[in-house]
């Protein structure tokens, strides 16, 4: 029932093709897009954007601020729908998928880290990561049960109970990877994870990627501005101005 | 999502806001339990009217004397004395005709050992039990023979023998009316309210002759009242108004062109009229009441979009972690839908004990169906869904990144 038919091995997790993005905006507004004459300014954030992610990589996105890093994650979050251009998830055509498909695929298939956390306010750890479970059909206890496990795998089984305000960002975030991988997705998005926390907390948070990555096979996309969180990774791929203009393995 | 699953996010997220909840749920309460009172008041009004239709007796005529038009009917009792007891009889063997009843009136007051009574002492025949299709509860009417030697006989209404007998049985015992000792022959069964709001069981009923002779002795011999007259059937009542009204003028030898010195009403015709008021009652308080219930809903919507405007981010991370267009559409119906059950429970309760108040404090009639509640509670949920559907489906058609980065 997944809307992802799984396909030879062979395919690229993600691939996109060619994908544009431009934003509409009333004119007015300020931009660097050039005026169509209607009342509403267009502004392309990306630019003819091609490339294939296989499974169990770690890819690093990098760039200035700007530069559609943000765009091409939502993108391939499934949260957004590119101008034009193609995108396939584990070979699936995205553009193909229906509303409630969609919100199957962020259900089961992928699992998104932001930099603000995300977590819904006034409601526990346990049950922040308990919720996709919910969405996905699973009955309240047997969910409960699942969420408890991952809190204690990213190390926070002591503060099941606590909510999102009596916690550190750290731990927030640590929480907010608990729910992403409460579905056992086979993609992880992850923009600016660290962005908001300290170098020895976000050590702390990309060590949990990398063992992700490393012993669970986890295909792992992550924004970063940081070099020496790039180098955790595997490949870099470098956006400029909407286009990707580095794209090479890390040395290890 | 399972319903259930969505039920308790709905209630976890109406307990987070526990006095925005309750003012919403306050519209809702009002409004359903106005209705409650209101169709209760109206239900009670509609009771009463066809308790004092039914106690009228069925396919009733009545005859007063004096002209409709002319102030003698204006004039009041007994002060155009143009009917008499050979105009009853006289009437009674038309063939629409069944029974009439002639009677006259007056009020007296009645003693029973210390007690005493005043009340209204009316003279009738047998056939007056006959035509009101009242029965004597215990002892027995007097009879034809009574009023043939004018027996000083009589029977009680409930509340009069309640006044002045307790709980004594008064069958058999001697009162007296106007200091005239008269034997007892029975109580009559309860009869309720008339249409113009008398209490008919303060009443007691001697043999028209013996009213005429003994109590009311300044009255002219033979004249009545006022009759009543029971048709054959209820389609004869027409007929039967045109029969009296020609026999009345041919006996008072009215002359052609001249109006009647009597009046025949039909009772069917203005039991319609009571009715149809009645009803009409009901239906404008019930409709004044929705107007409430209306405003409680406008209330939910305003709240509910206020709400999903606040809380577009948690959709958008709702939506991001899963959630499809029908589980965020049902959560916020359904939030405005448990708003609106809670309410309108709460307002039921609350009518019901409005209505409960209101016969208590006035004395009115008030009546709850299942019906009504079944109503309530109905309005109440549709009130829910038609106002929570809006800001809903705005919530649900959200696109997830913009919901996310909404500040
Ligand atoms: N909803 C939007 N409407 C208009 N412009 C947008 C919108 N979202 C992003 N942009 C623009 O797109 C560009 C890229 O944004 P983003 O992808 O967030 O960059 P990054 O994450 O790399 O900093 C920016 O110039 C930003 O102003
Ligand atoms: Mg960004």
């Amino acid at each position: 029932m997944t809307p992802l038919q799984n396909t030879a091995s062979g395919e690229p997790l993600i691939k996109v093709e060619s994908l544009c993005k431009i934003y509409s905006l009333d004119s007015g507004a300020a931009g660097n897009g050039n005026g169509n004459g209607n009342g509403t300014v267009n502004s392309q954030v990306l630019f003819d954007v091609s490339l294939s992610i296989h499974r169990g990589e770690f890819v690093a996105i990098m760039g200035h601020s700007g530069s559609g890093k943000s765009t091409l994650m939502n993108i391939l979050g499934c949260l957004d729908t590119p101008t034009s251009g193609h995108y396939w998830l584990d070979g699936n055509d995205i553009a193909s998928l229906s509303d409630d498909e969609l919100a199957r695929v962020r259900n089961r298939n992928i699992g998104f880290v932001f930099q603000g956390f995300n977590l819904l306010k006034r409601m526990t750890a346990l049950d922040n990561v308990a919720t996709p479970l919910l969405y996905a059909g699973v009955n309240r206890s047997d969910s409960r049960k699942r969420a408890q496990a991952l809190l204690h795998q990213t190390g926070l089984g002591k503060f099941a109970a606590y909510q999102p305000n009596q916690l550190s960002g750290g731990q927030q975030q640590r929480v907010a990877i608990s729910r992403a991988l409460v579905n056992n997705p086979q993609l992880i998005l992850a923009d600016e994870p660290t962005g908001n926390l300290d170098t020895q907390t976000s050590r702390e948070i990309m060590e949990i990627f990398q063992q992700l990555n490393r012993e669970h096979g986890i295909t792992i996309v992550l924004v970063t501005h940081e070099d020496d969180i790039a180098a955790c990774t595997r490949r870099l791929i470098r956006l400029q101005d909407g286009r990707v203009v580095h794209d090479a393995e890390v040395p290890a | 999502m399972s319903l259930l699953a969505i039920i308790g996010e709905a209630l976890r997220a109406l307990r987070l806001n526990r006095l925005r909840t309750g003012l919403t749920m306050l519209g809702m309460i009002i409004g359903v339990a106005a209705v409650v009172l209101m169709l209760a008041i109206g239900q009670g009004a509609q009771t009463m009217v066809n308790q004092a239709i039914s106690s009228m007796g069925s396919n009733l005529l009545i005859v007063v004397p004096g002209a409709t038009s002319s102030g003698a009917l204006r004039s009041g009792s007994g002060a155009v004395q143009t009917l008499t007891m050979s105009d009853a009889q006289a009437i009674a063997s038309l063939p629409s005709v069944k029974a009439t009843a002639p009677l006259i009136t007056g009020t007296a007051q009645l003693n029973y050992g210390a007690n005493n009574w005043s009340t209204v002492v009316t003279g009738v025949t047998p056939d007056y039990f006959e035509v009101r299709e009242w029965a004597a509860e215990s002892g027995a009417l007097f009879t034809e023979a009574d009023v043939r030697s004018a027996t000083r006989i009589a029977m009680l209404g409930q509340l009069t023998a309640k006044n002045l007998f307790g709980d004594e049985d008064p069958t058999g015992k001697m009162v007296r009316i106007k200091n005239s000792p008269f034997l007892i022959a029975g109580v009559l069964a309860v009869k309720g309210q008339s249409l113009d709001g008398r209490d008919q069981d303060d009443a007691v009923f001697i043999p028209i002759t013996t009213g005429q002779r003994q109590i009311f002795g300044n009255q002219f011999p033979g004249t009545i009242r006022f009759l009543m007259a029971q048709a054959e059937s209820a389609e004869m009542m027409e007929e039967a108004e045109a029969e009296m009204n020609q026999l009345l003028r041919q006996r008072h030898r009215v002359a052609e062109g001249m109006e009647n010195d009597f009046t025949v009403r039909n009772m069917a015709a203005l039991t319609a009229v009571a009715t149809g008021a009645a009803k009409v009652m009901s239906i404008m308080l019930g409709a004044i009441a929705s107007v409430s219930l209306l405003v409680g809903g406008i209330g939910i919507m305003n709240i509910m979009l206020v709400s999903v405007t606040e809380r577009t981010r948690e959709i958008g991370i709702r939506m991001a972690i899963g959630a499809n267009r029908r589980a965020i559409l049902m959560q916020f119906l359904l939030e405005a839908l448990v708003i609106c059950i809670l309410g309108g429970l709460a307002g039921i309760a609350i009518g019901i004990g409005g209505a409960w108040a209101v016969s208590e404090a006035v004395g009115m009639v008030v009546v709850i169906t299942f019906g009504t509640v079944v109503l309530a509670f109905a309005f109440a949920s549709g009130v829910g869904i038609f106002f929570g559907f809006y800001p809903a489906r705005k919530a649900a058609a959200l696109k997830p990144v913009e919901a996310l980065r909404y500040e």
